[in-house]
């Protein structure tokens, strides 16, 4: 990949290798899949179990959907659960939003790259939504590379760590060059 | 006396904020957020100067969580749910 940069009269570009943007979209993908409200995937549901499906008002169980749509308060569910009832469902819709944005400028082949300002946020979203998908799964500290160091060459996990920092370094660039 | 913690049911406690007691927004320090990006949101959502927003990061970073703004409940809720959308852990809290 070449890294992103600021192009002179607005945007990012890069250059992502073939297989590069096949693991972005899969990764993304993924993170779709996840976040999508549920009213989204079953269209056979009635009114009423969309309303009620609505109004979740519990942390996910799932410690990666609790870490990408967190509490909106700490040690007071009951505001909690009334923050999330009025803004989950919208949450979702945004990151689905930023991701489906993402994979449409995302060349299918690879090669370059060039994002306008409204792709670069929601590649910064969605990429950073990948990274703590990826990462809380991964149970990543400060020291991930401490981490990743001590993993066993034949630890399934060295790949994961990998595309871990790889995304970081995406991102970080991305930043740079929105600067 | 003492003072009960936020737990009012929302509607009776938007129109009636307590006075003398200012709701924050709070953001918390997580292993993934990279800093840098940190300080591009607090920059690009509150529009701080970069050095407003870098110190708030490093505050973030080094004490666990920083109050990055402060007013009205609904505002402090709107700027939770737009930095949850920067996948930021922010939370609202009442001073």
């Amino acid at each position: 990949m070449e890294p992103f940069r600021s192009v002179r009269g607005g945007g990012v570009k890069a250059v992502l290798a073939a297989s590069e943007a096949e693991l972005l979209r899969n990764l993304v993908a993924q993170l779709m899949d996840l976040i999508e409200p549920e009213s989204a995937r079953a269209a056979d549901l009635d009114e009423l179990e969309m309303l009620l499906q609505a109004e979740a008002t519990s942390t996910p169980t799932d410690p990666v959907l609790a870490r990408l749509l967190p509490d909106g308060y700490r040690d007071d569910p009951d505001s909690a659960g009334e923050f999330r009832k009025y803004t989950e469902l919208s949450l979702r819709a945004a990151k689905h939003e930023s991701a489906q944005a993402m994979l449409g400028s995302l060349p299918e082949q690879g090669g370059k790259l060039h994002l306008n300002a409204d792709q670069a946020q929601a590649w910064l979203k969605s990429l950073n939504d990948v990274r703590l998908a990826l990462g809380t799964k991964l149970g990543v500290t400060e020291d991930f590379e401490d981490q990743w160091d001590k993993l066993g060459q034949d630890d399934p996990r060295r790949t994961a760590f990998e595309v871990y920092a790889w995304l970081g370094a995406v991102q970080e660039s991305l930043v740079r060059a929105l600067w | 006396m003492s003072v009960a913690p936020a737990e009012v049911e929302r509607p009776v406690d938007q129109d009636k904020p307590t006075p003398g007691k200012p709701w924050v927004t709070i953001v918390w320090n997580d292993p993934i957020n990279l800093m840098s990006y940190v300080t591009y949101v607090f920059q690009h959502v509150f529009g701080y100067p970069k050095k407003k927003a870098e110190k708030l990061m490093l505050d973030v970073h080094h004490k666990g969580k920083a109050v990055v703004a402060s007013g009205a409940r609904e505002a402090m809720e709107h700027n939770v749910e737009v930095l949850h959308g920067y996948g930021l852990w922010a939370t609202v809290h009442q001073d």
